[in-house]
């Protein structure tokens, strides 16, 4: 039997883990606490010392605390309420280390800009102002930052995890990450970044940053962009927390709905989405009995709701209902390819993006044939920002498979398959050039067939 | 990790005593938390097991047995789906919940293929 180390358990019989010692089970329930609390923490913190570096550093001297007194104490009643007094504790104490005359100019100045800004009424009028985690969501996607500083700070101060746990998800060394979290606290602190919910016009752009943010953390666990795995599931679920989070605390804004209904959708597929070797399988080739019919559940849901926000329809929303668009089909042939045009005309008219042009030129090509999809793609080949993007020779030797030119889309797959950094991504490119080969040969001349 | 979390009840062949208003208060706010926190993927509650059937396996013999199944003494009544990072980050939250009767049970669930 081992001992009750959590003041609400009377009488453990079976903690997790049988013969753990009393300090490794009270440490493991810590790093749940962690979990549960640092956000939290983190932010309601932030918000009474109007500064992220501080703010972290007081949780961090509470969870030392905690890891010095619950192995013996027992984990409090209310954990996340013990952890919160003591920092408060801690904040007291720094703040009278801190009475010196720079910080005190530091005061006058922050004064000086608060009473500037009193007359503005968005950020009086603003609901959400007091909402501890938004402020700190907002603080950490802050657009001053660089985007891997503010992915970083992101996952270190909304996910709990560790500089070592983010260096291993995006296979940086931990020096790297540490510098990044050190330096953006540093830049934030410097350019006296407030703690607030912003408001108005402001809002929309700092709120994009922060979709940009998750989705970002999303796409590198969705499709690896680098490194032996094709994907690496741990960021994707973060991400996922994230926007779910989000979605709960800014019900309001469509666009969060549309990134979460666009990641659940997504994540639908991780299951489908590698081969028993771990290759790659690309959508239209997926076994969709093996798609998350919970997470596409949740996913279609999203996108409702979102729909249902006022307010224009943007990028996210457009995303996810393209992917609503394959999760609804029960196999490739059965896609509504109209519908889907129709959504990438409207996303091409919001974002202008060659990448975007070339799905859709890929939608096209499923919906009125390959000619008109062939078209489209030959008219981004001179596009600059596509010279080195292994998709857009990727599709055209789809399409010219499709029409019989196997030489030429042979010659497509190899040149996709020398442009993409993955490994396996790399295989799966060259294996359909040496179908193409193949094929080529069986029938050599595709007009007389 | 994703975990499915069995509320069980004891004495689910009779009629359960409905949760007094305040004990529904309570639990809804709880269950807003979890959801606020992005832990809850999805939820239930079960009718009584009165209203349920088994099946039982016996070879090619299917024999077919009516609730309320009394033998049984823990009876799933509910069950939450939950997506955390541990096990003991479920732990800690169901410590958090206002039950004060009943055993809950945590089980993972597998995820092999390409998680």
């Amino acid at each position: 039997m081992t001992v009750a180390i959590d003041s609400r358990e009377a009488d453990a019989h079976k903690g997790p883990g049988r013969g753990e010692t009393r300090a490794t089970e009270a440490h493991r329930a810590i790093e749940a606490v962690w979990r549960i609390e640092s956000a939290r923490l983190i932010g309601g913190l932030a918000r009474i010392v109007g500064d992220l570096a501080t703010a972290e550093e007081l949780a961090q001297d509470a969870l030392v605390a905690a890891l010095e007194q619950w192995p013996t104490s027992g984990v409090p009643e209310r954990p996340g309420a013990w952890l919160m007094g003591t920092a408060k504790h801690h904040a007291v104490d720094l703040t009278r280390r801190r009475q010196t005359l720079e910080r005190k100019y530091d005061e006058i100045g922050h004064e000086a800009e608060r009473s500037r800004e009193i007359g503005e009424p968005d950020a009086a009028i603003d609901e959400d102002v007091g909402d501890d985690i938004l402020g700190l969501i907002f603080m950490a996607c802050h657009p001053i930052l660089p985007m891997d500083a503010r992915v970083a700070l992101t996952l270190r101060v909304l996910g709990g995890l560790t500089t070592e746990e983010i260096a291993r998800a995006f296979l940086v060394p931990v020096s790297t990450i540490a510098q990044r979290i050190v330096r953006a606290k540093r830049t934030l602190k410097e350019m006296h970044v407030r703690f607030e919910v912003p408001g108005g016009i402001e809002r929309v752009a700092r709120l994009a940053s922060v979709l940009e943010v998750i989705y970002l953390i999303f796409n590198e666990g969705y499709s690896a962009t680098s490194g032996e795995d094709w994907v690496r599931p741990a960021l994707c679920e973060e991400a996922l927390r994230l926007g779910r989070i989000l979605a709960e605390l800014a019900p309001t804004e469509p666009e969060v709905h549309g990134l979460v209904a666009l990641m659940e959708i997504q994540a639908s597929r991780l299951r489908a989405r590698a081969g028993p070797s771990g290759e790659p399988v690309v959508l239209l080739d997926q076994d969709r009995a093996r798609w998350d019919r919970l997470l596409i559940r949740r996913g279609l849901a999203a996108l409702a709701r979102a729909e249902s926000q006022a307010g224009a329809i943007g990028p996210y929303v457009l995303q996810a209902a393209i992917a609503a668009c394959h999760a609804r089909a029960t196999s490739a042939e059965e896609t509504d390819w109209p519908r889907m045009v129709a959504l990438y005309d409207a996303l091409a008219q919001i974002v202008s993006s060659p990448v975007v042009e070339l799905n859709r030129a890929v939608a096209v090509g499923m919906a009125f044939g390959p000619v008109s999809g062939l078209e489209l793609v030959d008219a981004l080949l001179q596009e600059p920002t596509l010279k080195a993007y292994h998709l857009l020779p990727a599709v055209r030797g789809d399409l010219l498979r499709k029409l019989g030119r196997f030489e030429e889309a042979r010659a497509e797959f190899e040149r996709a398959a020398s442009l993409t950094g993955n490994r396996v991504e790399r295989k799966l490119l060259l294996g359909r050039a040496a179908e193409c080969a193949a094929e080529g040969m069986a029938a050599p001349d595709p007009l007389t067939r | 990790m994703r975990v499915l979390v069995l509320a069980k009840e004891d004495h689910q062949g009779r009629a359960a005593t409905p949760p007094t208003p305040e004990e529904l208060a309570e639990f809804q706010a709880f269950n807003e938390e979890l959801i606020k926190a992005g832990v809850v993927l999805g939820d239930g509650r079960l009718y009584p097991s009165s209203q349920g059937k088994r099946l039982r396996f016996d070879g090619k013999k299917r024999t077919v047995i009516d609730g309320p199944f009394a033998e049984t003494k823990e009876l799933v009544a509910g069950y939450w789906l939950w997506q955390v990072r541990s096990i003991d980050e479920a732990l800690e939250w169901l410590k958090r919940s206002p039950f004060d009767a009943g055993t809950y049970e945590i089980r993972q669930i597998v995820e092999t293929e390409g998680m």
